[in-house]
């Protein structure tokens, strides 16, 4: 087996994010409270789901270029565990606002309707219709490499149109979420320093973490496409 | 033949085929006008929030129906003769102008059929027939880079719209809160025109990205 230095990084972090995030000391705020600590693996998923939709893109441009089918097998498993890391991102987003905007006393923030308009939802939910819509053109395509051309252009397409949105619809709407003025914790001002000292390790054991999945992911899938080849022979 | 000389050669062909095969440009007029009576029956008096996003709506099914023909209409076999007289650029900038004829000629229509049926709510009318003159373009370029993908599909017109719905949110919204000036709303000094310019890049980027990608696509 080979010895790969990034994947117990990627546990060292995450045991130091999930223990770490639970136990330092975190700003105390009325409206927040404890429920301050899902910083930590909230926003940490958005952020390697960013990571890893960039990650896909590269590798779509990279089979362009080349015409090499592993850069496809890599953009399909990079893009499938960013779709992934964004489906837990709204999960843990839906258990944090249950608590903080779903206030009973508020008949504003009561319905699903008025949380999912919030601008960052709809941004993330473009996201994943843009992939989902991905995975569907890619089941429609039968032949291999029309398959993967297709879709790799519809991957750098979709992602061109959809950077611009998610930095355009938040200044467009009004918003109960953090970060309105910008981009949301990567700016100084909004997070606090000993929040950073989790934050910032969390983001990265995340990323790595879905980097390893996807990666054993394009080696299942490497396989089964040798698995094939050899039956066809 | 130089690139410019290709380029207007195929258009010309576009505009000709489309007068001489009327039957599918009055099948979109027809689906405009059945939609817009359809909304008519639908709901009597909508105020002004409900008219604009109602027009919008039907701005989006219009562009996807006008727009889906240009690619899917095309055999194969005329493909590959395109393949062999033309390069892929003018190609695409050439499906790209034709649409967006296409698809302003189609938004006037609807514009003037929709407040014909639902009367005209707007403050300025010449401002929203202008808003709406830059919504066409934009809708009439994503759908066609995105009729060019779904050609290489199965299901294509089902697939067409699946790909392009959120891909055209963001430029939906923007129109629909860009309208609003045309509805006497109060507007920060210039956001009007800012919202106008970054609407223009978008369509710039869309026109970059069709460059740069249909070539792609092209090779069969």
């Amino acid at each position: 087996m080979q010895f790969h230095w990034w994947k117990i990084a990627a546990i060292a972090l995450l045991t130091y994010a999930v223990v770490g995030g639970l136990l330092l000391p975190v700003p105390e705020l009325s409206q927040l409270g404890e429920t301050i600590r899902n910083l930590y693996y909230h926003v940490c998923m958005w952020f390697s789901m960013m990571i890893l939709f960039t990650v896909s893109i590269v590798h779509s441009v990279k089979y362009l270029r080349t015409g090499d089918l592993n850069h496809d097998i890599k953009a399909e498993s990079f893009a499938g565990v960013g779709t992934y890391m964004g489906l837990l991102g709204y999960a843990t987003g839906a258990i944090w606002a249950s608590y903080t905007w779903a206030d009973p006393n508020n008949p504003a923030y009561a319905s699903f309707g008025s949380i999912m308009r919030e601008p960052k939802l709809i941004g993330a939910a473009i996201a994943l219709l843009v992939y989902g819509a991905y995975f569907i053109l890619r089941s429609s395509v039968t032949d291999m490499d029309q398959r993967a051309r297709v879709s790799a252009v519809y991957n750098i397409f979709a992602y061109a149109m959809l950077f611009p949105s998610i930095w355009i619809i938040p200044r467009l709407l009004p918003s109960l979420h953090p970060g309105q003025e910008g981009n949301p914790a990567l700016n100084f001002n909004d997070i606090d320093s000993r929040m950073r000292m989790v934050f910032y390790p969390a983001v990265l054991g995340w990323t790595l973490l879905g980097t390893w999945i996807a990666t054993l992911l394009v080696r299942y899938k490497q396989l089964n496409e040798k698995k094939w080849n050899a039956h066809e022979k | 033949m130089n690139g410019f000389n290709q380029y207007v050669a195929l258009l010309r062909k576009e505009l000709l085929l489309e007068s001489r095969q009327q039957h599918t440009l009055y099948g979109v007029i027809l689906y405009i006008a059945s939609t817009v009576f359809v909304l008519y029956l639908a709901m009597s008096d909508p105020d002004a929030d409900t008219w604009n996003a109602q027009f919008w709506i039907t701005m989006l099914f219009i562009s996807i129906n006008a727009v889906a023909k240009s690619f899917l209409q095309e055999p194969r076999s005329r493909m590959l003769y395109y393949y062999s007289i033309t390069s892929p650029v003018v190609f695409i900038l050439s499906k790209l102008t034709y649409n967006v004829i296409l698809m302003i000629v189609m938004g006037i229509i609807n514009l003037l059929l929709y407040t014909a049926f639902m009367g005209d709510v707007t403050a300025s009318f010449i401002q929203f027939f202008g808003i709406s003159l830059l919504g066409a373009m934009g809708l009439s370029l994503v759908f066609t880079m995105l009729a060019a993908i779904a050609s290489k599909a199965m299901q294509q017109a089902s697939l067409m719209a699946i790909l392009g719905f959120p891909i055209i949110i963001p430029q939906l919204l923007l129109l629909m809160r860009l309208s609003k000036t045309a509805f006497a709303e109060i507007f920060k000094d210039g956001a009007p025109m800012q919202l106008v310019l970054l609407l223009l890049a978008l369509d710039l980027l869309i026109i970059l990205m069709a460059v740069i990608l249909y070539p792609f696509l092209w090779k069969d």
